[in-house]
Parts: C-alpha cells; sequence; structure tokens
C-alpha cells in the first residue's frame, strides 16, 4: 500500500493496522490484507459500499470480532506500540481505544443518563459526573430527554452513543458510520460535533463512512476500501481532487451510493483492482 | 365468614410472598443475565439453609457469625458454581444447559442428604420470644425478620440495579452482550456475579424459612414454587418477580382459608396458585410483565 509522500508524518502512528487478514466462522474470509494507519490527534476516514469490509475491520480493532465468531489469522494491529490484536474487547477498551458501533446501538431500556455511566464503566476516578455535563454541553438536547433512550430519536441516539464513547475518555475513537438514517441537517451537526470534538479534546477518530461527501471533508486522510482490500488512499486534498472519487463517491451529491452501483463493476475493475 | 383467621391468613400470605419474591427474583435475575433457566434454584435454599445450621449446630457459632458466613460461603459457591459448570457450557443449546442445572438440582438434593441425612432439623433457638402481638394480630418475631429481610433486598436490589456501576453492567449484559462488550464490561464476570448473588440472596430466604420450618428436603420445593411467581410476573421482569410473589402468596393462604371454611378438599394451598397459573397465562401468554419475544420452554 502506498504511503501518502505528500505527508510528513511525525514519529509513528498511533493505531496501525498490519496486513490483516480476517475469517469469520473459520471459513468465510473477509479481509484480505488491510494495512492502515491513524496518527494521533486526526481523523482518519475509511470508506467503501456495503459489504466491503469496513465494520469487519473496527471490529478486528476493538476486539469485538470474537463476538462474532470472527477470527485475525494474518498481520497484526499495534494500538500506541503495543499489540492489540489478540486482546478480548474489554481490554481494548481499557487501552484507550472506543468503538461506537453500527447502528448506535444504545441500551434502550436505561435512560440517557444510565447509558453515559456505562460509558464510563471502565473509569474509577471521581469525575464522571462532571462528563456528563461536559457530553450535555456537546448534546443541549440530550439533556431535556430524561426518558428511556429507547424512545429517542434516530440522531438523538446518535448522540449518545457518541456522548458514551466520550464517557471513557479514550485516545480513539472508532466511528461506524454515524451518519447512517439520519437527516441531512443531522448529519451536518453530527459531522460538526465530530470534527469539535476532535479539536477539543484531541481525540484521534476512525471514521468508517458510506457518505463519503461529508466524511472526507472532515477527515485528514482516507481509505478506500472494497471487498476486503484498501483500493486507494490519500489526504483529503488529494481524494477530493481524485477523479475516481469523484466520479464513484462524490457524484451526485449525496446520492453517491447510486451512482457508485450503477457504475461498479467495469470501471472500477479496471483502474483500482 | 371467619374475619379473623382470614386477616391473619392474609398477612400471613403477604409474608410468605415476599419471600416468594425474593426467591423468584433470584431465578429471574440469572435469567435475565445469562439466559439460563436455574432448575437448581431451590437447592440454593437448601445448601445455604443446610450450611448454616452446620455453622450453628456443628460449630456452634452465635447465630449471625454464622449467617454471614453462610452468605460469604454462599456467593463463592455461586460464582464457583457459574465458573466450572456453566461457563463451558455457553453456546451450547439452551436445552442441554436446562438438563445441566436439572442435574444439578438432583445432585445437590442427594449430597445434601448424604451430608446431613434424611430427617428434618431445627436450628438452635434464635429469639427470645416466639411472637409478638401486632394491631391484636398474633405474629411471630421469625416472620417480622422474614419480612424485614425480604424488604431490605428488594431495597438492595432496587440500589444495585439502578445506581451501582456493576448493576448497570448487569443491566447492560442482559440486553446485549456484544454492546456491554463494547463498553469494557467482561460479560464472564457477569455471569458469574448474578449466579454468586442468586446463590447469597437465596440462601437467605433459605435460613429465613429454616428459622420458621426447620431445615429438610422441603426447601428444594421452594425453587419450584415459585414458578408460578416467575412466570406470572413474566419470566424477564424482576419487578413482576415480586408482584408474582405476593400473588401466589396471598392466593395460597386464600385458598386455604376458603377451603377450611367452605370446600373441605384439603390440599388447595398447594394447588391452587398453579390453577390461577393457568388462567392468568390464558390471557397473558407471557405474563403480567413479561416481553413478548421470550421462548417459552
Ligand atoms: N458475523 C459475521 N459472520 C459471517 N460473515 C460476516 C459477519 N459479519 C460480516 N460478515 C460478512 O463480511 C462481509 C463484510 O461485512 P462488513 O459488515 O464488515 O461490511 P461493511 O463494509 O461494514 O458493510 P456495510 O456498509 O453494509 O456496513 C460481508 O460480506 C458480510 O456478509
Ligand atoms: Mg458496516
Amino acid at each position: 500500500m502506498s504511503q501518502a509522500a505528500t505527508k510528513i508524518e511525525p514519529a509513528k502512528p498511533l493505531l496501525s493496522v498490519n496486513n490483516i487478514e480476517v475469517v469469520y466462522d473459520e471459513v468465510i474470509q473477509v479481509l484480505r490484507g488491510v494495512s492502515l494507519d491513524v496518527p494521533e490527534g486526526e481523523i482518519v476516514t475509511l470508506l467503501g459500499p456495503n459489504g466491503a469490509g469496513k465494520s469487519t475491520t473496527l471490529k478486528a480493532i476493538s476486539g469485538l470480532l470474537k463476538t462474532e465468531n470472527g477470527e485475525v489469522t494474518r498481520g497484526d494491529i499495534t494500538f500506541m506500540g503495543e499489540r492489540i490484536d489478540s486482546k478480548n474487547a474489554e481490554d481494548v477498551v481499557r487501552s484507550g481505544v472506543f468503538q461506537v458501533m453500527e447502528g448506535r446501538r444504545i441500551i434502550e431500556d436505561m435512560t440517557s443518563i444510565e447509558n453515559l455511566k456505562l460509558g464510563a464503566y471502565t473509569r474509577n476516578d471521581k469525575q464522571i459526573n462532571q462528563d456528563i455535563e461536559m457530553v450535555f454541553n456537546y448534546f443541549p438536547r440530550l439533556k431535556e430527554r430524561t426518558g428511556l433512550a429507547g424512545y429517542l430519536s434516530g440522531g438523538e441516539q446518535q448522540m449518545l452513543a457518541i456522548g458514551r464513547a466520550l464517557m471513557a475518555r479514550p485516545k480513539m475513537i472508532c466511528l461506524d458510520e454515524p451518519s447512517m438514517g439520519l437527516s441531512p441537517l443531522l448529519v451536518k451537526e453530527v459531522f460538526e460535533i465530530i470534527g469539535k470534538i476532535n479539536k477539543d479534546q484531541g481525540i484521534t477518530m476512525l471514521l468508517v463512512e458510506q457518505n463519503a461527501n461529508y466524511a472526507i471533508r472532515a477527515a485528514d486522510y482516507g481509505y478506500i476500501m472494497e471487498s476486503g482490500k484498501i483500493v486507494l488512499d490519500g489526504t483529503q486534498e488529494q481524494l477530493l481532487n481524485n477523479e475516481d472519487v469523484k466520479e464513484f463517491y462524490l457524484g451526485g451529491g449525496n446520492e453517491e451510493r447510486k451512482s457508485f452501483k450503477n457504475l461498479k463493476s467495469y470501471k472500477r475493475r479496471k483502474r483500482w483492482l | 365468614m371467619n374475619f379473623e383467621l382470614l386477616i391473619q391468613l392474609l398477612v400471613n400470605g403477604l409474608i410468605v410472598g415476599l419471600l416468594y419474591g425474593v426467591i423468584a427474583m433470584c431465578f429471574v435475575l440469572v435469567y435475565k443475565s445469562t439466559q439460563i433457566v436455574n432448575f437448581a434454584q431451590g437447592e440454593f435454599l437448601l445448601v445455604g439453609a443446610w450450611v448454616c445450621w452446620a455453622f450453628l449446630v456443628y460449630m456452634e457459632l452465635p447465630f449471625f457469625v454464622g449467617f454471614l458466613l453462610t452468605l460469604a460461603f454462599m456467593a463463592a459457591f455461586g460464582v464457583l458454581l457459574q465458573m466450572i459448570v456453566l461457563r463451558p457450557m455457553i453456546g451450547e443449546p439452551i436445552i442441554s444447559v436446562i438438563m445441566i442445572t436439572i442435574g444439578l438440582s438432583i445432585f445437590f438434593q442427594a449430597l445434601m442428604k448424604w451430608i446431613f441425612g434424611v430427617d428434618p432439623q431445627s436450628y438452635p433457638q434464635v429469639f427470645d420470644t416466639q411472637s409478638v402481638q401486632i394491631m391484636g394480630l398474633n405474629v411471630e418475631v421469625a416472620y417480622l425478620m422474614s419480612t424485614a429481610i425480604a424488604l431490605f433486598i428488594m431495597a438492595a436490589f432496587y440500589f444495585f440495579f439502578k445506581h451501582s456501576k456493576h448493576g448497570l453492567a448487569m443491566r447492560a449484559t442482559a440486553f446485549d452482550q456484544q454492546v456491554a462488550q463494547s463498553l469494557g464490561i467482561s460479560v464472564k464476570h457477569v455471569f458469574a456475579m448474578s449466579w454468586g448473588i442468586a446463590a447469597t440472596v437465596s440462601a437467605t430466604a433459605g435460613v429465613v424459612i429454616g428459622l420458621v420450618n426447620g431445615v429438610s428436603d422441603s426447601l428444594s420445593i421452594m425453587g419450584i414454587k415459585v414458578f408460578p411467581a416467575v412466570i406470572l410476573g413474566g419470566l424477564d421482569s424482576i419487578v413482576g418477580a415480586i408482584v408474582g410473589g405476593i400473588t401466589i402468596g396471598i392466593l395460597e393462604n386464600l385458598a386455604e382459608f376458603f377451603d377450611s371454611q367452605y370446600f373441605h378438599v384439603g390440599n388447595m394451598y398447594d394447588i391452587a396458585p398453579f390453577y390461577v397459573l393457568l388462567i392468568i397465562l390464558w390471557f397473558k401468554p407471557y405474563g403480567l410483565f413479561g416481553t413478548q419475544d421470550i421462548e417459552r420452554i
């Protein structure tokens, strides 16, 4: 995989995924040698069509693969110089990586505050209530909703899921499709807050998205994945100016998925694989 | 109609019902967090009561010392049982796990008989006075203690699940194990903890009943007796377990009352709750408080 030549990399990246292969149920190979680097303090996005293996990559990082009978069979994942690919999920959280899973996955039969408290499960300090206020500052509308989290709107649930991640005080957050199912206005709001959190708190983000328009603009660097492989990577600028990215992902404004699907097989094969 | 007897029996029903509620809560706790239907629930009472009896009679410890030691023993017992017997069964078909808990039930009944013999035994005298008068009613001190303990346990459960970090973690695990893991919760620990709590709390109920009725095999029948309570409340609802427990306790005593006054069938006490259960399930197949998607076995 080609590293961005234009970038001056400051020492080692915070997270580094090296040539991993992932197999589910001992036979279904989903990732075929994926490598990516996430430098400290940056937002890196991972894009790709349905079934490309984006969520699988995140689960490999967060240790959740084991809960789905998946396994990293080759390669390694290091976080702050330490191997994490064989750690189980709780230890990965304790080492500072927190995943916000696809579909938000908040605990519906609990209140927002209980959900937030659970985000802080691995912490033992006394500042948990302060941090709940901090989350409410980012997402003021969560404060008003005191009922069960299951009754929150999709956007509010996404905010709660991000807030819950903040409660763990992680070094890095892996976000899996935060824009999924949200109205354009809410997508904009959520992405703005993600950018703000990254700036204010210096939390590194790995952002998996299908909404390439927003994701590339929010990110410092991006990877594009297809059928379990990285097919393209580059800085925000490089991606925004890349002809293929323009055509397949940025094409019809918000309708990138549609145009991508129509054009997929022929052109993509020729150029990227 | 004999009102005095009726009221006395209703109070009895409430007192016993609270204890049923406590036992049913333990059952629901294990079911909710580990999806295991624990047919060895009654044996937690049995083992706990015998262990406490041994502390008091063989080692001649004062009651409260023996009782606290029993709780510590039962916590370890529940945790180890989960770790050694049930943890390896994770992922196995639900029917295999049920067979295991039935096996455990038979095993511990036999073990207790082997160690302590087949005769019922009574605890040494704990309270100086047997009964007190409250508002003209004759109430046994042991019953008062039973009520106090049951209410205390219920309040403790509420506080634990509402405000403590570990209680929240257990609820999260009950809701979705993968989500729990993504939050840094160890599902293994939660499973072990739920068995530990269930064993400890059940043992408390076992000792309380033992104080009144003595220790015998019949304690393990409590595990079966709370089934109507649990199912009435809806297999997965803690509040339902309490309501179910109280309902069954009162029903039993009402049945006793009407039987002794009018029908003279005998044995209504034991059977009535099951009939009521049948009728309720007819109208509310998931119990009064249960969620729709639980599978009946
Ligand atoms: N638990 C699993 N067991 C078996 N196969 C799986 C499992 N999870 C995902 N897969 C398969 O792995 C492939 C990649 O799935 P993954 O969820 O990583 O894709 P994705 O890029 O996140 O897609 P989407 O955009 O739809 O979320 C798919 O073909 C999927 O069917
Ligand atoms: Mg996905």
